[in-house]
């Protein structure tokens, strides 16, 4: 069964065209990573998934439903959460109103739980836009996990984290597989080889190739595009 | 004490301060903080959209005009007693709110505020045109008799007091409650960022609808409660400068803040009283002071007080 699934998916800015007739499918309780090099038009697609970028042409469909009219507050309401590449928290609030207006609902016990899966509890009271870069990815990832999402959309959560702090997400993902349908945008290869089940890659805004960590790893298109070990 | 017991407890004493405050007070100051109390209610208003949600309308006098006006030609004109005259100025109140934020909130930043300012010039300037019901530029007087309830004058010092006190402790008590509820959590969210609030699903058009309308009714509210408790109804309440003054009570007081713009109206009609009597270039002083404050405590009085010594104020 597939939770997620774009016919054509097209972003066009101006002459460019950011994401390409995307095809894509999606299946429920799967981790699948898309990578591909800057520029490819991973955050694009995945904005267009969650309603954040209007769609130029194509269709999304999430849990069997044609979503592509709806805003992105109602998809969101569907089951989806999205985390930004870009952090985006709410940097003059503490953690527990960040992570609060994540769930919907300030009980303490709950705030205070979906802080601690990435080990910022101890930091409930502490304004969101004081803390290191790293600790606010965290607080980002945090949000995106507290929503108890049916589809969760990472664009790029290692980016600025310790080597400790990786492999503290890596857990955190794993346990959460299964439950929740993850869409990973990532960089970091041993992370993505590490987490995931299937992988998409994506490269001028068209999908170059699609399939088992392994399969993609030995794939030559892939190789020369983007992997560049050769 | 958790937060909201806090949140509680300094809401009421406040009030209760302000019952005593009622009866201790000399007259000359007692009728000042009645006038304060009205105008503090219109802060409050302006402050759910300003200092909460984060939009910044150059209009409010539109909101708080079509209360007074709304109450007041309903006594004046329709004869009618003090209470249904305030329901109606509150009904007028809430239906131009909606019609103008389904208007105004199809445009952001800038573009809000010149559209609530031209908005309210148009209120105004109907307010003048339509002067054989509105009486124009003199405004008209509501006759002393009629401004009672149930035998009560409110003409009379101590009833009036406690009429404005009661309005202030209303519109107090609903939107302190409404910042501990998820809608106005979700106003927060708005103002500090639009974008992550949406991506977490939540409706910011509507929570900005809702905010406007309770902005303006509470407004409107506050315009009613004028002509009822000092019988007159001018165009000077519709003009630019009663858009102008709830923004810098609140920029005053604390943004964001609940009791700010009650202690924003009261500093600023104090410094003007004050320095009337020492100068005839008042508003030299007062304008000084207005410097001063915003170069030195720019969160408001109240917000200084919460960034330096009281985080948990609400
Ligand atoms: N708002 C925008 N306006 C114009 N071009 C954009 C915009 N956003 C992205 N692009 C372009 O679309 C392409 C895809 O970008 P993006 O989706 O961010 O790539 P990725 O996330 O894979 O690095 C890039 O060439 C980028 O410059
Ligand atoms: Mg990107």
């Amino acid at each position: 069964m597939m939770l997620l699934e774009t016919k054509g998916l097209t972003r066009i800015y101006g002459g460019l065209r950011a994401v390409d007739k995307v095809d894509y499918t999606l299946a429920k309780g799967e981790i699948h990573a898309l990578i591909g090099p800057n520029g490819a038009g991973k955050s694009t697609f995945v904005g267009m998934v969650s309603g954040r970028i209007p769609i130029s042409e194509g269709e999304v469909w999430f849990d069997g439903e044609n979503v592509t009219a709806l805003p992105a507050h109602a998809r969101i309401q569907r089951g989806m959460a999205y985390t930004f590449q870009i952090t985006a928290i709410y940097a003059r609030l503490n953690l527990f109103d960040n992570v609060a207006l994540a769930l919907g609902k300030r009980d303490k016990a709950t705030v205070l739980a979906a802080l601690d899966r990435v080990g910022l509890a101890d930091r409930a009271s502490r304004i969101a836009g004081d803390l290191a870069y790293g600790h606010q990815r965290l607080l980002e990832i945090a949000m995106g996990v507290a929503q108890n999402p049916r589809l969760l959309i990472l664009d790029e959560p290692t980016q600025g984290l310790a080597e400790g702090e990786i492999e503290d997400f890596n857990a955190l993902i794993k346990e959460l597989a299964g439950d929740t349908t993850i869409l990973l945008i990532e960089h970091n290869m041993s992370v993505v080889m590490a987490l995931s089940d299937e992988i998409t890659v994506l490269d001028t805004g068209r999908i170059l190739a699609r399939g088992t960590p392994d399969e993609i790893h030995a794939n030559a298109d892939v190789q020369n595009a983007y992997l560049g070990t050769g | 004490m958790n937060l909201d017991a806090r949140s509680v407890a300094l809401h009421l004493g406040l009030i209760a301060v302000l019952i005593v405050l009622g009866f201790v007070l000399p007259t000359y100051h007692q009728g000042n903080l009645a006038r304060i109390l009205v105008l503090a209610t219109y802060a409050v208003g302006y402050n759910v959209l300003f200092g909460y949600t984060g939009l910044l309308s150059l209009g409010h006098a539109m909101f708080f005009a079509a209360g007074m006006y709304g109450c007041g030609m309903a006594m004046h004109l329709g004869g009618l007693t003090v209470i249904p005259a305030f329901v109606i100025g509150l009904i007028c109140a809430a239906a131009l709110s909606a019609v103008v934020a389904l208007l105004a909130l199809r445009t952001i930043g800038v573009a809000f505020m010149i559209v609530t300012l031209m908005f309210a010039q148009s209120v105004y300037l109907t307010a003048l045109y339509l002067g054989e019901w509105t009486g124009g530029d003199e405004g008209f007087v509501i006759a002393q008799a009629t401004r009672q309830i149930a035998g009560y004058a409110l003409t009379e010092p101590l009833t009036r007091y406690f009429a404005a006190l009661t309005l202030f402790a209303v519109a107090l008590l609903i939107t302190a409650r409404m910042m501990q509820m998820s809608f106005g959590r979700v106003l927060i969210g708005v103002r500090e960022n639009e974008e992550r609030t949406r991506m977490l699903g939540y409706d910011v058009f509507r929570h900005k609808l809702g905010a406007v309308i309770i902005s303006g009714t509470i407004a409107g509210a506050a315009g009613a409660g004028y002509a009822v408790l000092f019988g007159y109804v001018g165009a000077t309440f519709a003009s630019v400068q009663y858009s102008i003054f709830p923004l810098l009570w609140v920029l005053l007081g604390g943004m964001g803040t609940t009791i700010g713009p009650l202690i924003g109206v009261a500093f600023m009609f104090y410094l003007i009283d004050y320095a009337s009597g020492v100068t005839n270039a008042y508003m030299l002083i007062a304008g000084a002071a207005l410097v001063l404050l915003t170069l030195f405590a720019r969160a408001g009085i109240v917000g200084e007080i919460r960034n330096r010594w009281v985080p948990w104020l609400p």
